[in-house]
Order: structure tokens, then C-alpha cells, then sequence
């Protein structure tokens, strides 16, 4: 066995980072919370909010818009949160309790791998799920794809990175896989909830709105519907965003264990 | 030749608990040493240190020249590890787990020559969830060699395998050794110590108690030599109790127990002899490193 074992196989340098998203993106699609939840949810719920004929209605409150016109923006964000907050912390806190990142930390992998995998992993799946969400909304239901597009991109890009870093951080503080996804659980729904799923922001009550602006998810949705109706997304919401990211992203580094 | 690890004085406390007291010894190029001890000795806190995984409180460490903290990015590509507690992902397959890992070392191992060799290549599309105790353990053998290291550290190797899956663990581990691979093989068998390593150290609470061969520290134990048999004819045990070697005899059941040092049963076999008396169903019990533990430190290795 001597002579086989020690006959290096040729590997191509540098495919480290690359071989391990493309396992961590299979062991994704086996585990199915993140493309049915993150994916499919937000895909189901446009087909049926689409079919409610009063959503395809312009409406003056919304300046013209139809509900569904509204709702393509909020989904988006739905779907971002899902990955982030769900998806993404309790697979990092699932490993950290089996031991798979202890096992990982004594190879030269690296954290910064381990990690930018995770990230590429979730940024993908959202990123398809993006193009298939605008192009079943444009093509099934006519809702007008977003007439900022440059501000649109921006805005999703700050909305992942700032969910991201949220979702990072609650796998750092979370020992378990299950304690990972109750808190990304009860987080989910009050930022979803200021995300406008069940009351658009433009019906809240002042305050509340007040409030949405500043949330992570009220400033994701805000940014992307400006940027869809053509305006580019307010600096506030994109700074307010930058914020999150920049203070969960620097505590979840911070406070990040293997074990 | 310089040792391939040195540890010296080596301390490790989580808070109150002392897990390692003070811990030395060194270890030679191609050799299989054995850290064997009890439950809660050390052992485990012991290798993490080596590995890197974990910082001392106080001493030095010395791998390969390297020191496991400071120069870690460069440890993990010469040393192979198996922890004692870690998993990969539930359902990652078995060849999935093998290739992964290889492209993550400079000049690893050819993973697919490396699943032969342990047996796991009809389990190649087999998810790690779905694998039994045995070919886990395998696979994580499999994966602490698949770097092609210098050194393989492995943390209670063959615990929860039945004995057959062992004893196959064993010859694997003979055959890795004589690739030049030196191996620290942490264990609370000492069946495991006896029959693999050229060296043990016996660890308790922290501290290590001695370092010597198997044969080496069951002698430095001065244990007994016990020998049993059944005389083919009635005889007289005051002919066996008189003898210098020997401490004690006594006779239960027909068959005759005979206590005494390490001369005691050529004595006892020439008395025998003369007196024309066959010793049937002989059986003599040689000291071991559990009687070795025992002897040092006045407790069991195993919680028998
Ligand atoms: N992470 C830890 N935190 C606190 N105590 C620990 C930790 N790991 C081990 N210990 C304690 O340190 C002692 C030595 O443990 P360990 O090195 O695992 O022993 P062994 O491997 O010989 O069984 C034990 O008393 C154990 O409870
Ligand atoms: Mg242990």
C-alpha cells in the first residue's frame, strides 16, 4: 500500500476554497431547509399573492403600484432573511455542536474558508433565487422588473451583507443548532413584520413606519422599492444597512468559536 | 536524531480544574507511542495541546521544530489528526469527505487508494450518517492520513468498535507505521498499549507516572508472576512453598495457585519435574500494564 498512498494525486492548487463550497452547496440542496424555505416560500407565496385579482390592481396609496408591485420587493427581502437568519446560522452552530468545524480547524483549511464558503453558499442561492423571483414576477404576473436597476443591485447587495453578518452573528452566540434557529426564528418574524409582509410600511401608522425605517429589513425593503420605482434607494436606508453589517459582521468575528 | 515531539512541563487548567499537572515526554521518528490512563487523566487535553487546538498554561511543545500555536498554518499540513469527539456533515459521502479533505493539503494522498485500504470503498457513495461505528471510525482514520503526514495523532482510536473491528484497527495501524509514520495513539486499553506501541506513557490525574516499553513498565512494576495448574497425582504444596521464588500457594478446587517472582515458574516446573508430576491445564498470568497502573498509582486504568 506504501507506494500507492504516497503518489500525490494531482491537485490543482488554490481549489481548496472552491471544492468545499461546491460540497457545502450540495450538502444545501440535500439538507432542503435552505431552497425550500428560502427559495421555494418566497416563490409560492408570489404565485399566490399574484393571483389574487385585487393585488393586481393600481392602487393610489401606493403611488400607482399595484399590491403586488409592493409585495415583489418585500418577498425579495423575505427570502434574504430566510437564508440568513435561518439557513445560515443553524448549519454553522449545527457544526460547531457535531464537532465538524473542530475536525475542519485541524486541517489547513483555515476559518476564512470554512466561513467564505458558508457565505458563497447562502450569496448564490439568494442570487438565483433573485433572477427566477423577477423573471416569474415579470414574465407570470407583469410586475415591472426595477426601473433603478443600479440602485436595485446595491441595494440587495448591502440588504445580504448586513442579513448576513446578523446571521453570522447568531451562529458566533449560539451553542446549538437548535438555539441557533430559535433565535433566527424570533428574530425573523419582527423584522418581517417591519418589512411590511403583513401591513405594507405605506399603511403602518407613523410610528411604526418610523421604526421600519430603521430595522434592517425596513431599510432593505424601503431601498429596494424605491430602486424599483425608478428612484435611486434614500442614503439613509443604505447607510442604515451598511451599519448592521459593519456591527454584526465586526461582533460576530469577534465572538466567533469553533467549538 | 532529534525527537519529532518534545513536550516539556506542559499545563493546561479550564478554571478550577486541573486537566494536565505537568506533562513530558518525547517522541522518536517512526515510532508508535502510547498515551494510556484513565478516564479524566489528561490525555485527551494532553494531545489538543500538541495539536494546536488548544494553549497551554505553562511549558513548551515542540512538533516537527514547530511550536502547534505559533506556527499552526504549517503543523496542520505535517500532522494528521483524529479527535476524539468530531463528525463530518451527515450527509456528505464517504468519497465526497475523502476528496474534500485531500484538496485542502500540499501533497496529500491519493484518497481513492487510501478508501481501499480501509475498507471503504464499497461505501463510497454511503452518507457519513448512514455508516456505522466501525467505518466512521475508518473514515476518520482515513481522513487523519489522506494530508500524507509526518506524524498521525489519534485520540481513542478503537472506542466503541467490537472487538474484531479492533483488532482490524490494529493491523491497520501496524501497516501505517511501517509507512514512517510516526504515531501518538491515545487509548485506555491497555490490550491496545501492549500491542502497538513501543512506548507508553502512563498518565494519571494530570501527571505522568512513567514512560518505559509495555514489557519495560510491567517489570519496573515488580508485579507477581501468578501460575495455576492441575497435579496429575496428589502432592505435597510444602514442596513448592519452600522453594525462595516463591510467595504463596494455596489449593482450591483441585487446582493448585502458585504466587512469586519472575523466576518463580522455572522453580516450580523443575520441582515438578523431579517429583515426576505433570502440571496440566499449566496457565501462567504475566504482569501487565494494568497491573503496571495499578502497582504506580494504586488505582485502575479501566473502571472495573
Ligand atoms: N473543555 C473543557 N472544559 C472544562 N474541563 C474540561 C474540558 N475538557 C476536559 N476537561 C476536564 O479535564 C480533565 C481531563 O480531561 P481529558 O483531557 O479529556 O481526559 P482524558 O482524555 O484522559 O479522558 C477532566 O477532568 C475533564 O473533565
Ligand atoms: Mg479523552
Amino acid at each position: 500500500m506504501s507506494a500507492n498512498i504516497a503518489t500525490p494525486p494531482a491537485a490543482s492548487p488554490g481549489s481548496a476554497l472552491w471544492r468545499l463550497s461546491r460540497a457545502e452547496f450540495r450538502l444545501y440542496l440535500r439538507d432542503r431547509v435552505g431552497p425550500i424555505w428560502g427559495v421555494g416560500f418566497p416563490l409560492l407565496l408570489l404565485i399566490i399573492f399574484g393571483n389574487i385579482p385585487s393585488f393586481n390592481h393600481a392602487k393610489h396609496v401606493y403611488g400607482g403600484l399595484t399590491e403586488l408591485d409592493i409585495y415583489v420587493p418585500v418577498l425579495v427581502a423575505f427570502s434574504l432573511a430566510i437564508l440568513s437568519l435561518t439557513a445560515l446560522p443553524s448549519t454553522l452552530a449545527g457544526y460547531r455542536e457535531k464537532g465538524v468545524l473542530r475536525r475542519l480547524e485541524t486541517t489547513p483549511i483555515g476559518p476564512a474558508r470554512v466561513l467564505g464558503a458558508q457565505l458563497a453558499v447562502n450569496l448564490v442561492t439568494a442570487l438565483v433565487t433573485l433572477v427566477v423571483f423577477l423573471a416569474v414576477a415579470k414574465l407570470a404576473f407583469d410586475v415591472v422588473l426595477p426601473k433603478q436597476f443600479g440602485g436595485f443591485v446595491l441595494a440587495w447587495v448591502l440588504a445580504a451583507a448586513q442579513l448576513m453578518a446578523i446571521g453570522l452573528f447568531i451562529a458566533a452566540v449560539t451553542p446549538t443548532r437548535s438555539a441557533a434557529q430559535a433565535i433566527g426564528t424570533v428574530l425573523f418574524f419582527p423584522m418581517m413584520f417591519f418589512a411590511g409582509l403583513w401591513l405594507p410600511i405605506e399603511q403602518m401608522p407613523s410610528i411604526l413606519r418610523t421604526i421600519s425605517h430603521d430595522t434592517p429589513l425596513g431599510a432593505a425593503v424601503r431601498a429596494l422599492k424605491d430602486a424599483s420605482g425608478g428612484h435611486f434607494p434614500p442614503t439613509a436606508s443604505l447607510l442604515i444597512m451598511v451599519g448592521y453589517a459593519v456591527v454584526f459582521g465586526v461582533a460576530a468575528a469577534r465572538w466567533f468559536r469553533w467549538e | 536524531m532529534p525527537a519529532v515531539i518534545e513536550v516539556r512541563n506542559l499545563r493546561k487548567t479550564y478554571g478550577e480544574t486541573v486537566a494536565v499537572d505537568d506533562v513530558s515526554f518525547t517522541v522518536q521518528d517512526g515510532e508508535i507511542f502510547g498515551i494510556l490512563g484513565p478516564n479524566g487523566a489528561g490525555k485527551t487535553t494532553t494531545v489538543e495541546c500538541i495539536e494546536g487546538l488548544r494553549a497551554p498554561d505553562g511549558g513548551t511543545i515542540s512538533v516537527l521544530g514547530l511550536d502547534p500555536r505559533r506556527d499552526r498554518a504549517e503543523l496542520t499540513q505535517t500532522l494528521g489528526v483524529q479527535l476524539q469527539h468530531s463528525e463530518v456533515p451527515e450527509k456528505l459521502q464517504v468519497a465526497e469527505a475523502l476528496e474534500l479533505y485531500s484538496s485542502f493539503y500540499r501533497s496529500p494522498a491519493d484518497w481513492r487508494t487510501l478508501m481501499e485500504v480501509l475498507g471503504l470503498a464499497d461505501k463510497a457513495k454511503t452518507r457519513y450518517g448512514k455508516l456505522s461505528g466501525g467505518q466512521k471510525q475508518r473514515l476518520s482514520i482515513a481522513l487523519a492520513l489522506v494530508g500524507r503526514p509526518k506524524v498521525a495523532m489519534l485520540d481513542e482510536l478503537t472506542t466503541g468498535l467490537d472487538p474484531q473491528a479492533r483488532r482490524d484497527t490494529w493491523q491497520l495501524m501496524e501497516d501505517v507505521r511501517s509507512r514512517g509514520v510516526t504515531m501518538v495513539l491515545v487509548t485506555h486499553f491497555m490490550e491496545e498499549a501492549e500491542r502497538l506501541c513501543d512506548r507508553v506513557a502512563l498518565i494519571d490525574a494530570g501527571r505522568v507516572v512513567a514512560v518505559d516499553t509495555p514489557a519495560g513498565l510491567a517489570e519496573k512494576a515488580h508485579v507477581e508472576q501468578r501460575i495455576q495448574f492441575r497435579p496429575s497425582v496428589e502432592m505435597d504444596l510444602d514442596l513448592l512453598a519452600d522453594l525462595p521464588d516463591v510467595t504463596g500457594v494455596t489449593r482450591r478446587d483441585g487446582l493448585v495457585f502458585v504466587t512469586g517472582n519472575n523466576n518463580a515458574l522455572n522453580a516450580v516446573t523443575s520441582v515438578l519435574a523431579r517429583n515426576h508430576i505433570v502440571a496440566e491445564h499449566l496457565r501462567v498470568e504475566q504482569a501487565n500494564l494494568e497491573d503496571a497502573f495499578v502497582e504506580l498509582t494504586g488505582r485502575r486504568i479501566s473502571g472495573r
